[in-house]
């Protein structure tokens, strides 16, 4: 099989199936339980550090 | 050691470009040798005399402990600068377009249509928008990482090397120097240039990332980065060719034909994709909650929105070749997913529209964020009028008609141009340390010149752009064309002057914006107050 037919059928197949489930891996990891309170803290990062000062606090 | 390491270096440049312009086989190439050499042979002087002298106690360097805004503060001054310069050369096109003779006797072949048109669209989309995404990534990454750059002096690198590139461009297409692909006109050695301050602004972005002390990445880095990354791939492959010479300018693409087409609009609307779109969502996701003082609306969808953006874009790109050579199943692909697009763009739309959600009263009263509600607003507009200028359909239409240029310039001068201004307006009093901008005033104005530019501008090229393509495929009773081409291009002359005027008024904006940022560095006031203190 030439270089182009196989790359077009791995690409219709195994190619496609994977983007599509990592792609709905995503969707699915983004609305898992218990994400809310990560996600407003991650929305909160622009109103931290507005000065280099504040970067040291510890929160890991 | 590294010091004289340096020197070597810079003087083997200087003595290479000397003799690159000595052997050079065309003008452009001779330019930029003398140019290199020029900046190679200053640098070598100022190492020179900067240099410590051998056995002197050696001054320990101290960790800065702050950000590092220094190339943020000139990246600002240099899109204001770049936006002028693409501004007035689009709107010098638009009047040529209308108004032939502009194309002037004496300066050609420098100052025709041809020359000037790659000029502004490197102007304003790279010049203009490179360096802001530039300065802006660099200042958000710092904030949201709480991190300094990574790399001490690279990000300097960074800022130098890439308006190099831009003045390298610039003057490679006044004199001739082209590869004639659109939005990749710079010839190899150019390419090869920006390749490499390309990779060490990854390296800066990367480093900052690595080195951050907020647990999570916040969203509008990863938009940055995904920016970064996917225009360094682009236009490596985009711009696989081989120089006829290394003494001259002249190329030739190792892709042919239609392969050679397609990977120019793979990497042309990804260009839009993840230049002008990706990198200024990152933009949008720090400058909107911070104006507005309060969170991004959902930052769930705005995951999302990252994801399916990044999924899909990058297959949009055989819409720009329906009719053509290209397969129709790859047509019919890139149609469907750019149809498909038009969701995640909207949601990050709703996004940022949302954010003002209990704060809508902030429309009235604070012009930077009518700027930026504006630029959401032209966002919304032109991802819904590309996806239906996709479909084949409406394409057969639209294609190689002004509506095209209408489209672009709506997503250019509303999306782009409005969220640079205000990201610029909310920089500016931050970087130099003042309160505020000098004049709120002349913000509004700006935003009225800028805005009824865009609408005059969008307007006339619907107008233009659907009454040449009604013309082009009118056909009289014996199924003869009814019109010729000069026929089309004299019944939009009424048209090519209001978009001329359109442009007028949008430059016109950003003289406003450049005097209040001048004034605000300046800070006339402040200075006058310190002079009318009495010295007691």
């Amino acid at each position: 099989m030439d270089t182009y037919s196989f790359l077009r059928q791995l690409a219709d197949s195994w190619v496609l199936l994977f983007l599509t489930l990592f792609f709905l891996g995503v969707i699915g990891w983004a609305f898992r339980p218990g994400s809310r309170g990560l996600h407003d803290d991650a929305a909160a990062v622009p109103f931290r550090n507005a000065d280099p000062t504040e970067g040291d606090r510890d929160d890991t | 050691m590294f010091d004289l390491i340096k020197l070597i270096a810079l003087a083997l440049v200087a003595l290479i470009a000397a003799i690159a312009a000595n052997w050079a086989r065309d003008a452009a190439y001779m330019f930029h040798a003398l140019l290199i050499m020029g900046i190679a042979a200053g640098l070598f002087l100022w190492q020179l005399r900067t240099m410590p002298v051998p056995g002197d106690p050696i001054t320990p360097r101290t960790a800065p402990g702050t950000y590092m805004d220094g190339p943020v503060r000139f990246g600002v001054i240099a899109t204001a600068f770049w936006g002028i310069v693409g501004f007035l050369v689009g709107t010098y096109i638009a009047f040529q377009l209308a108004f032939p003779a502009l194309n002037i006797e004496w300066a050609q072949p420098y100052a025709n249509f041809g020359r000037l048109r790659p000029l502004h669209t490197s102007a304003v989309i790279f010049a203009f928008g490179g360096n802001a995404l530039i300065a802006t990534s660099f200042y958000i990454v710092q904030r949201t990482c709480a991190a300094r750059l990574w790399g001490g002096n690279a990000a300097w690198f960074v800022f130098w090397g890439y308006n190099l590139f831009i003045v390298l461009a610039a003057t490679g297409y006044l004199l001739g120097a082209t590869q004639s692909k659109e939005y990749a006109e710079p010839e190899w050695y150019i390419d090869i240039w920006l390749t490499i301050v390309w990779v060490t602004y990854l390296f800066v972005f990367m480093g900052t990332i690595l080195n951050r002390k907020e647990r999570h990445i916040y969203v509008a880095n990863w938009f940055f980065l995904s920016f970064i990354v996917t225009v360094a791939m682009l236009h490596v492959v985009n711009n696989l060719s081989i120089p006829v010479s290394i003494w001259g300018s002249k190329s030739v693409q190792v892709f042919a034909g239609v392969q050679d087409a397609m990977t120019q609009w793979w990497y042309g609307h990804n260009a839009v994709g993840f230049f002008l779109t990706a990198g200024f969502l990152g933009m949008m996701y720090y400058f909107v909650p911070k104006q507005a003082g309060r969170p991004i609306y959902s930052y769930k969808l705005s995951i999302i929105h990252f994801w399916a953006l990044i999924f899909l874009y990058i297959w949009a790109g055989p819409h720009h070749l329906h009719y053509t050579a290209l397969p129709d199943w790859a047509a019919t692909l890139g149609m469907v997913f750019s149809i498909i697009l038009w969701m995640p763009s909207w949601g990050g739309m709703i996004n940022g529209l949302m954010t003002l959600q209990g704060a809508w009263d902030k429309i009235r009263t604070d012009p930077i964020i009518r700027m930026f509600v504006a630029s959401l607003a032209f966002y919304g507009m032109s991802t819904f009028e590309g996806p239906m200028m996709s479909i084949r359909a409406v394409n057969s239409l639209s294609h190689y008609t002004d509506w095209t240029i209408g489209h672009v310039h709506s997503g250019a001068l509303g999306w782009n141009g409005l969220i640079t201004f205000g990201a610029l307006y909310f920089l500016t009093p931050k970087l130099w340390g003042r309160k505020e901008m000098h004049s709120m005033s002349a913000i509004n104005l700006h935003f009225w010149l800028a805005t009824i530019g865009i609408v005059l501008y969008a307007s006339s090229m619907w107008v233009t752009g659907i009454m040449e393509g009604l013309m082009w495929r009118e056909v009289d009773a014996n199924g003869f064309l009814v019109n010729s081409f000069a026929d089309t291009v004299d019944a939009k002359f009424p048209m090519y002057v209001v978009r001329a005027l359109g442009g007028g008024l949008y430059l016109a904006g950003g003289l406003v914006m450049v005097w209040n940022m001048w004034m605000t560095i300046r800070a006339p006031q402040a200075r006058v107050a310190v002079v009318a203190t009495p010295a007691e």
